[in-house]
């Protein structure tokens, strides 16, 4: 069963803004309320309303499941090589090794009242990146399981 | 003074979705005011000054579970039945 045209162009309409926002939260975990975590429900929000507009059959057309997988589990290894990396360079487990490093990441924060420097925080933001990617998936993957338990029995 | 009022609309209303969670026999709408009870203690939350926990209330709470009510309704019957 899919819902009416209406619900399903609101879905389409809202996703892309929904999934901005997620990133966003994401992006800026360092710098403002929120982080990965807060990001990648956020980014899972869109993905179950696309779930519950669309039919069973739509959904499973439009979604894949091993690509959520590997999304969860390239999000838990992406936050464990950070840290490992950081034994790598002689230093102990996640050291950040990238602040004031100059390089990604790597500004050193202005003194003083400021709106904030995006390019700070060393390892913090790749860390919120990779627990974003990883909640995304996950909290997607609930939702897609939910949707395939009943999707082989007949829909009332 | 603008903060107690809104601290009192506020608790007013999930007073209010609250029963209404109960009173629908209609379960959408039931899972609909679940769903405004979450964005209303997500408001409460970011008027105490929490607005991590803000996010991740509206996110979960109103989002993801509202989903997962909605599937398992879609599989199952809209209206509840009186009690026997």
């Amino acid at each position: 069963m899919r819902m009416s045209k209406i619900v399903r162009f609101g879905a389409d309409v809202l996703f892309g803004a929904i999934v901005i926002f997620g990133l966003y939260v994401i992006m800026h975990g360092h710098l403002t309320p929120g982080g990965g975590f807060q990001g990648g429900a956020v980014v899972a929000t869109g993905a179950a309303l696309v779930i519950v507009a669309y039919s069973y059959e739509e959904v499973i057309g439009m979604i894949k499941k091993t690509i959520l997988m590997a999304q969860e589990s390239a999000g838990l290894v992406m936050f464990a090589g950070v840290a490992l990396i950081a034994i790598g360079l002689g230093t102990t487990f996640f050291f950040n090794f990238l602040a004031n490093s100059g390089s990604l990441f790597g500004m050193t924060v202005p003194f003083g009242p400021n709106p904030g420097e995006l390019n700070t925080g060393g390892v913090l933001p790749l860390m919120n990146i990779a627990v974003g990617i990883e909640v995304w998936g996950g909290l997607a993957i609930v939702i897609l399981y939910m949707l395939s338990g009943i999707g082989k029995t007949k829909e009332a | 003074m603008i903060e107690t009022i809104i601290h009192i609309l506020v608790i007013a209303g999930l007073i209010v979705s609250a029963v209404l969670v109960y009173h629908f026999k209609d379960l959408l709408a039931a899972a609909l005011a679940s769903g405004l009870f979450s964005f209303l203690i997500s408001l409460e939350f970011y008027i105490l000054q929490a607005p991590d926990v803000a996010i991740s209330q509206a996110a979960i709470g109103a989002g993801l579970t509202t989903a997962i009510f909605i599937i398992a309704i879609r599989s199952t019957k809209r209206y509840e039945e009186d009690a026997p």
